[in-house]
């Protein structure tokens, strides 16, 4: 065996670098069965982490009773929908985004956790802290997961793995890392060997990997698409890989093109550090429609209160505010309003909202109703300070 | 009712009149203009139930008669008669059609009952008094761009006139404020006014009112009900309602003991400002102003444009400060500041600032600062 068949390799739990001709299946300094081993493994700089099934770890993390129960993390109405299924629950075949009923139908013993998004929140905070850690090109994606770029880095797949550890020691909760050469192959790699997993898709086998995976596979290919793609010959993405760019992109335009591409695994979006977020909203689906006036702005009281706290945390303000209901046949009204000065107070936002509300509420029967800030400005620009201090005189 | 009108005398009141009656309404009446024949006339009448315009103006009456017709319409048509044209129109007791001719033009325009337009004309009229018309001129001219548009602060969305004394002499005094700026203006007390309750007048009647007496030159009788105000003057009638609200102490939000007292040129300073705020962000519009003894620094800058600062002399000798504002506050205040010289007092960066053309002039404005 000549020495350039040697692959580089790293040990996941004693992070000790070596060489090794083929998949060792044991680390030779602390004997860990927990080795990374791929040829390009020091070449690769794009990763993806993803917290393994969040927000259930967390509640079994703060609740050791439930470490070896099926639980479910969801609301118990008749429309909730589940939010996370734990490991154990999902032997059982209940999925996120299932509704609860079905999966309490799937697995009757499990146990439902009402979500605690303030607690997930923070837990979020605290893997953020050691993610910046390692470096300030993170992307988050959502409270339990980020693209990190770490070209910069000698060290990457030392820097991952580290990551992984210290979010076990310290956070108390596992996650699984994705190493590639762009963003989509990288969050491909996490989902490979979820949980506590560190998955590496190369260069030289990126077109044979994605050969046999479905297209609904392809980040922003949705049922939807999918049919239209399978309508048309499409099943997997090796059949994208058969024909030409031209002949994609006559069949779906612009999005044709990211289609032969991706099915390429060529991707060029860069990991962009803290995505603008143009709006900042809250909903709720009510247990039963609603049609009065009185009871939908009751119901906008707290989603209004929840969208101040994070306009606070993300120190903006509302220069307009959006209401959103659905009706029970599920027609989706949006009104948008102009505030005469930017805000961050609950109060302003539900005082400006509800004259909208209130030629709204002509009898439909709503099934949703949410309220957003839109557009966000500097948090510096809230509740400008005014010559009458106390806003709520009321002219009488 | 028949009658014969000159088209540049109809077209000028119904002008006026159209300019009352809001584009979209509920009730279709509301869309309409009355129009009533009498020996003296006609008389045209628009109203949005907040606001009611009645203007007479001279017509060869051949048959009186009263109906109401679309004004917008109406206005549209006339507006594209010939010059010098005369104007026929006719309606029938019993008809729903009104006609109009003109030369060779002859429109009919469906009509809505008489008996069904609204009427603001009641109430008891007491309180009464004449006001000079460039004196009233300057009371809104200088004050309305405070005018608040804020729907929930309904109170400040109009002109608060009330009489009081300043300096021991009686004037009739404007208050506008949106609670950001404060623009306070008075004259003399006209004969007849010491007993005037304070009143809030809405802006859309403010504005109405204004561009009506553009050229008056006679005084504006002005009488008060209850509920509502009637301007009077030329051959116009114009009645409102009055906001039903308190407006507020705003006495106690001018201060009185800002020393910091800066005198500035206007012009210059209102230049400056223009140009700094072409740097400060379209949604802030901030400029942050820095006075030490002899000199004023403006400065503005955005995390996407960029940075400005513009130096000018200013005649200050108290402690440096440094204040923010809203550029286009400040030059809507420097824009009224009648002479060359603006006056500004202030206390800090946090505290409401007084700009005044002289330090006993006819108008004071209040600008409260921005966090900048």
């Amino acid at each position: 065996m000549t020495v350039s068949a040697l692959a580089p390799a790293l040990c996941r739990d004693c992070l000790e670098a070596f060489d090794a001709a083929c998949a060792p299946s044991r680390c030779p300094t602390c004997g860990s069965g927990r080795v990374v081993w791929h040829a390009e493994l020091r070449d690769l700089a794009i990763a993806h982490v993803d917290c393994d099934s969040f927000y259930a770890s967390i509640e079994k993390r703060d609740r050791p009773e439930l470490r070896d129960q099926p639980i479910l993390i969801g609301g118990t109405d008749p429309r909730s929908v589940v939010a996370t299924a734990c490991y154990l629950a999902r032997q059982y075949g209940c999925r996120s985004a299932m509704p609860m009923y079905k999966a309490r139908e799937l697995c009757p013993q499990a146990v439902i956790v009402r979500p605690d998004h303030g607690k997930y929140r923070r837990v979020s905070a605290d893997i953020h802290r050691i993610l910046h850690s390692v470096t300030s090109l993170i992307e988050p994606l959502a409270l339990d997961e980020a693209y990190l770029d770490l070209s910069h880095r000698e060290d990457i797949p030392e820097a991952l793995a580290d990551i992984a550890q210290r979010v076990e020691q310290e956070v108390g909760i596992s996650l699984s890392v994705g190493l590639s050469y762009n963003k989509f192959l990288a969050k491909t790699a996490s989902d490979l060997q979820k949980p506590r997993g560190f998955s590496v898709i190369g260069r030289a086998e990126a077109v044979a990997f994605l050969a046999p995976r479905p297209v609904r596979a392809i980040h922003g290919v949705g049922p939807a698409m999918e049919r239209r793609l399978q309508g048309d010959g499409f099943t997997t993405i090796g059949d994208l890989q058969q024909v030409s760019e031209m002949e994609l992109k006559t069949r779906y335009g612009a999005h044709g093109g990211w289609l032969w591409r991706i099915a390429r695994g060529q991707d060029d979006r860069s990991v962009t550090p803290e995505r603008e977020s143009k709006s900042i909203s809250a909903e709720t689906t009510f247990q039963q429609d609603l049609s009065r006036p009185a009871d939908l702005l009751a119901a906008l009281a707290p989603l209004a209160e929840r969208v101040e706290r994070s306009l606070r945390r993300h120190q903006m303000a509302a220069a307009g505010v959006v209401l959103k209901l659905k009706s029970r046949d599920f027609k989706l009204r949006s009104r948008h309003l102009r505030l005469p000065t930017p805000s961050q107070q609950a109060g302003v936002l539900l005082t400006a909202v509800r004259p909208l509300l209130e030629r709204e509420a002509d009898g439909t029967l709503f099934r949703l109703i949410g309220i957003g800030a839109e557009p966000l400005v500097d948090g510096a620009l809230a509740d400008p300070p005014d010559l009458f201090s106390c806003r709520e005189h009321d002219g009488q | 009712m028949k009658l014969t009108i000159e088209r540049s005398v109809l077209l000028k009141s119904l002008g006026h009149v159209q300019s009352v009656v809001e584009r979209r309404n509920t009730l279709p009446i509301l869309s309409n203009v009355k129009l009533e024949a009498t020996a003296e006339g006609l008389a045209l009448n628009a109203t949005d139930m907040d606001l009611d315009i009645i203007e007479r103006v001279s017509a060869a009456v051949e048959r009186p008669g009263a109906t109401t017709a679309p004004a917008h319409t109406l206005f549209e048509i006339v507006r594209k008669l010939p010059d010098g044209a005369q104007v026929e129109i006719a309606f029938e007791p019993e008809g729903s059609q009104l006609t109009l001719r003109s030369g060779r033009s002859r429109f009919a325009l469906s009509c809505l009952a008489v008996e069904d337009f609204p009427s603001m004309a009641d109430g008891v009229f007491s309180n009464s008094f004449t006001v000079a018309a460039p004196d009233l001129r300057a009371l809104i001219d200088r004050t309305k761009f405070a005018i608040s548009t804020e729907e929930t602060r309904y109170y400040l969305n109009g002109i608060y006139f009330h009489s009081t004394t300043s300096s021991g002499v009686n004037v009739l005094r404007a208050v506008a404020t949106d609670g950001h700026r404060l623009a306070r203006v008075e004259v003399g007390r006209p004969e007849g006014a010491d007993n005037m309750p304070g009143i809030i007048v809405p802006r859309k009647t403010v504005l109405e009112l204004r561009k009506l007496i553009e050229e008056t030159g006679m005084g504006v009788t002005v009488s008060l009900s209850e509920t509502k105000i009637r301007f009077a003057f030329d051959d116009v009638v114009l009645t409102s309602k009055l906001i039903d609200g308190t407006f507020p102490d705003y006495e106690r939000v001018i201060p009185q003991d800002n020393d910091k007292l800066l005198r500035v040129g206007k012009k210059l300073f209102a230049d400056a400002v223009d140009r700094v705020s072409a740097i400060s962000t379209e949604k802030s519009r901030a400029i942050k102003v820095a006075i030490s003894p002899g000199l004023l620094t403006l400065s503005a800058s955005s995390p996407d444009a960029g940075s400005a600062v513009e130096e000018i002399e200013a005649d200050y000798d108290s402690a440096t400060i440094e204040i923010g504002f809203n550029s286009r506050y400040l030059m809507e205040i420097l824009g009224q500041i009648e002479g060359d010289t603006a006056l500004f007092a202030m206390a800090d960066a946090a505290s409401p600032t007084v700009i005044r053309e002289t330090d006993d002039g006819a108008a004071l404005y209040v600008l409260m600062p921005m966090r900048v």
